[in-house]
């Protein structure tokens, strides 16, 4: 019976919920669904990363190629993320050229790395103006339940944390490249951005970490990433009904908490990784 | 450009109505040499695969001054969709299409804001039904701290952060927030404060230049 309600009347269903301070999946507003993380799955890949947040599944592998760097960067090196979202993991995604979902993902992703100074570019050039890395961070969703641009940010921060890049250096002679697949870096990691978001019902309740059924009736979506020292690196809320400005801070400080909790998770992971070497 | 609490520094703005013939409503707006002509057709007739049973579809496309429509058009267009959405009373239009088409003439920074301003004075020239206006406000954090509204493009490759907020005319409450670069949360509040200022003066614009307009039809 109650699934007949859910049916027809999605909205009301869920109105019932949010008035008890819960919600249909037995979450509480302010509960994030559990995140599981799992790296170096791809083999064939630098770098790479898998993680759940509930349902929602996103795979992020990464390929480091080497490349003349940008003519107005010279001594930088540059990342390259993109998201697809295919139809695999959505009836609501088609295939065929990626919808303005994704293309505002990977925007938004490329914004993050540069708005948080995630990895020092200039550590991915290896000589000015001729050479440089271009790391190519493919972010797929194998199963989108809501709260996919959190995801992805996870993901990405994973895959860049166990990525080794070979050594490379210019044999002056004959003035080629070689790589040195033997010896092997990590990528220097300077801040870890952690994403949360939030959507807003009716446009007075805020609920956290939203499923894909609860971002389709909410009236807003927002987007917090904060990063280690309590700074904010995004505040992404691409319009929808508005937020107060008490809202917001309420808002930022639950990111300031998930923040902590993902770093945790992370070193968890990377640890395991160095003690099962 | 200096931080003055009591009043927002912005750059020239003007304004333009129908000036084109075959869309429903279009404007032009200016801010400084940053100029976006916006083109409104609708309501009108949408694709079954894209319709709505209940609502008006909003379709968004931003066509920059050259080359193809990139990532970074999509985002944009997604920004001023979601806030025309909030804005419109789309459920008095039920399996209908509403096209907002913004040219970017020329951008010298604050390219973003200059879209909504101009999304908003042509759908107010379509006549169609909306809730609240909203005006688009940047804000940039130079490196020495300092707040500026307005930046122009050089201002805004040498600043630390850089906010752009969309604000509505009624509650004056944040619509739409994008942002680049790391701040702290007092540097977002302060930039706030003085987004709902700026806010202010836009919307006396609006007010006047509309005022204007009809006091000359007869």
């Amino acid at each position: 019976m109650a699934a007949g309600f859910k049916t027809a009347e999605p909205l009301e269903y869920h109105r019932r919920f949010l008035k008890e301070n819960c919600r249909p999946d037995g979450r509480e507003l302010g509960e994030f669904r559990p995140t599981t993380l799992n790296i170096n799955s791809i083999n064939t890949a630098n770098g790479s990363a898998m993680v759940k947040v509930g349902n929602t599944t996103v795979i992020c592998g990464l390929k480091a190629e080497l490349t003349m760097p940008p003519s107005d960067a010279p001594s930088k090196g540059y990342i390259v993320p993109n998201v697809d979202l295919p139809p695999l993991c959505s009836s609501r995604f088609r295939p065929g050229p990626p919808g303005e979902q994704a293309q505002a993902a990977s925007q938004f992703i490329a914004d993050v790395i540069e708005s948080s100074d995630l990895v020092n570019m200039e550590e991915l050039c290896i000589e000015k103006a001729k050479l440089c890395w271009v790391l190519y961070c493919d972010i797929m969703c194998l199963d989108y339940d809501g709260n996919l641009l959190d995801t992805c940010i996870i993901a990405l921060l994973a895959a860049l944390k166990n990525a080794q890049l070979p050594e490379v250096t210019i044999n002056k002679d004959t003035d080629l490249a070689e790589v040195d697949m033997k010896k092997k870096k990590h990528l220097k990691i300077n801040r870890h951005p952690v994403g949360s978001s939030f959507a807003v019902f009716d446009d007075t309740i805020t609920i956290v970490d939203p499923t894909a059924e609860e971002e389709s009736l909410s009236t807003a979506l927002l987007t917090v990433v904060t990063d280690e020292e309590d700074r904010l690196c995004a505040v992404h809320k691409p319009g929808g009904t508005s937020l107060s400005a008490e809202k917001l801070q309420h808002c930022i400080n639950r990111a300031v908490t998930r923040h902590t909790e993902i770093n945790k998770l992370l070193n968890k992971v990377m640890d395991s990784m160095k003690t099962s070497k | 450009m200096e931080f003055d609490k009591s009043c927002p520094v912005l750059r020239e703005y003007g304004n333009e109505q129908s000036l084109l013939s075959r869309p429903d409503g279009s404007s032009t707006f200016v801010q400084g040499d940053t100029s976006v002509l916006a083109g409104v057709y609708g309501p009108a007739e949408v694709k079954v695969s894209k319709e709505i049973y209940d609502r008006a579809t909003v379709e968004v496309l931003v066509q920059p001054k050259t080359g193809l429509p990139s990532v970074r058009e999509r985002a944009r267009e997604q920004c001023v969709r979601e806030t025309c959405e909030a804005a419109l009373l789309l459920t008095l239009h039920p399996r209908s299409s509403l096209t907002l088409i913004l040219q970017v003439i020329h951008d010298d920074g604050s390219l973003l804001s200059c879209c909504l301003n101009a999304a908003c004075m042509a759908l107010m020239d379509a006549g169609l039904p909306m809730s609240y206006l909203f005006c688009g406000v940047t804000c940039a954090i130079t490196k020495e701290g300092q707040i500026i509204t307005d930046p122009t493009t050089r201002q805004e490759k040498e600043s630390r952060a850089l906010f752009t907020f969309a604000i509505d005319s009624v509650e004056h409450n944040v619509l739409m927030s994008t942002t680049k670069g790391s701040f702290s949360v007092k540097e977002l509040q302060q930039c706030i404060a003085i987004s709902h200022k700026a806010s202010e003066q836009i919307f006396q614009f609006y007010r006047d230049s509309v005022k204007r307009r009809y006091s000359k039809i007869k």
